[in-house]
């Protein structure tokens, strides 16, 4: 016994599906990337591609390699921990190719970035109100940076 | 040029040494980073920040971040008294150049270093519709750019307000802990330039790093805890006013 009267119309129905359904799949196939999914929800060759970003600041193991002359003198003194390029910038470029010189630094415009008195600065942090301190002399007159303590009989 | 096989043997080891100062220059690549043996986090250590700006401008340059936005950016807080609830905070310019004078005795100050905070179980990354962004199995959270639509649900999702649009590719950004460098060794830019080590970058997975000790012996705090994201950028010794 026949259930359904004029079963054609479902199977034309259920055949569209089908045909649908394969459609979906040979495009998801190509617009889904390869790697999407190989992690999680997201494309996996992300990862790759941010971790190949350029490197601009060196690091100061990089430095160290041939300003080893700094690193003893500045291990001395109390900008032991202060890393090369906190002051002199971002230099990879430099490491990459000595051939390209770092700019000339400016002590009057980067001492007082950090010691600049300030009330909101930690109570221990030596500040200097730079006018008063020095009366206008440059800072590397008495400070020499890389070991700032002052030298020959001067108070530390 | 004449060598006979004594001297080439004789000089094999010189070219060696001398060969690692050759790749000294540039930092290497790591193919033998994986993924899963690291946790990515970082330590600040609030009472060691002193204002002066260098973690903003050197993440800037480390990531060509667009003028007026910011990866990482420093507030000043301000609280007078007793009202804790209201401090008053300002960043101006994200504290790029310095912050202005303080008077004296005018009420507590401090310095609170900000960037995204690397949850564990992130909003910004659950709400994004098209997998765009994501957390990496070391940990840190990032977006991929090129799959990203700009519909900005993450920027509104951050309870720190950590991402922006970029102004001219029109996709999310934010800070990727620099994800560049630490896979190969380096720390990150703001960590590397910060003169009094208020930024430490940690590998929780590492049990020789230092974070297991100063964790186990300091008041350590995330930022906004009662919001379960997980948050793993550490700040010891922080306020209460904080927010």
């Amino acid at each position: 016994m026949k259930r359904f009267k004029d079963t054609g119309h479902l199977l034309r129905f259920a055949f569209l599906f089908v045909i649908a359904f394969v459609v979906f799949l040979v495009v998801r196939h190509f617009v889904v990337p390869k790697s999407f999914g190989e992690y999680g929800h997201y494309r996996g060759a992300a990862i790759g591609e941010i971790a190949a970003h350029p490197i601009h600041f060196a690091g100061h193991q990089t430095c160290e390699t041939c300003h080893a002359d700094i690193l003893t003198v500045k291990t001395t003194g109390k900008h032991a921990n202060v890393n090369c390029e906190a002051c002199h910038g971002p230099l990879a470029k430099h490491a990459d190719d000595p051939s390209i010189t770092p700019p000339k630094l400016d002590t009057a415009v980067l001492c007082i970035r950090c010691h600049a008195a300030s009330a909101a600065k930690p109570k221990g942090f030596p500040q200097v109100d730079a006018d008063q301190h020095s009366g206008g002399l440059a800072c590397e007159t008495c400070h020499q940076p890389h070991s700032p303590a002052i030298q020959a009989g001067g108070t530390k | 040029m004449n060598i006979d096989r004594r001297h080439f043997l004789i000089m094999l080891p010189a070219a060696a040494i001398a060969w690692k100062h050759v790749l000294a220059g540039t930092p290497e690549e790591s193919p033998n980073y994986t993924m899963t043996g690291h946790w990515w986090s970082m330590l600040i250590d609030i009472p060691k920040c002193i204002g002066c700006g260098n973690c903003v401008r050197a993440c800037a340059a480390e990531n060509d971040v667009p003028e007026g936005h910011f990866r990482t950016w420093v507030e000043r807080y301000h609280v007078t008294d007793w009202d804790m609830v209201n401090p008053q905070v300002i960043s101006p310019d994200g504290g790029k150049e310095g912050f202005p004078a303080v008077p004296e005795d005018a009420g507590k100050y401090f310095f609170v270093p900000k960037l995204c905070n690397q949850c564990t179980d992130s909003p910004c990354t659950q709400v994004c519709p098209v997998g765009a962004t994501f957390i990496t199995p070391d940990g840190v959270v990032l977006v991929d750019q090129t799959y990203c639509l700009g519909c900005a649900y993450c920027v509104q999702a951050c309870p720190y307000g950590c991402r922006y649009l970029h102004p001219e590719k029109k996709v999310a950004d934010k800070c990727t802990l620099c994800y560049h460098r630490i896979t190969k060794g380096l720390t990150t830019a703001c960590c590397e330039s910060c003169p009094t080590g208020a930024r430490q970058l940690c590998d929780l997975k590492d049990p020789n790093d230092p974070i297991h000790a100063f964790l186990k012996t300091h008041h350590v705090q995330v930022l906004k805890p009662q919001m379960a994201t997980g948050a793993k950028v550490f700040y010891n010794e922080l306020d209460g006013s904080v927010r």
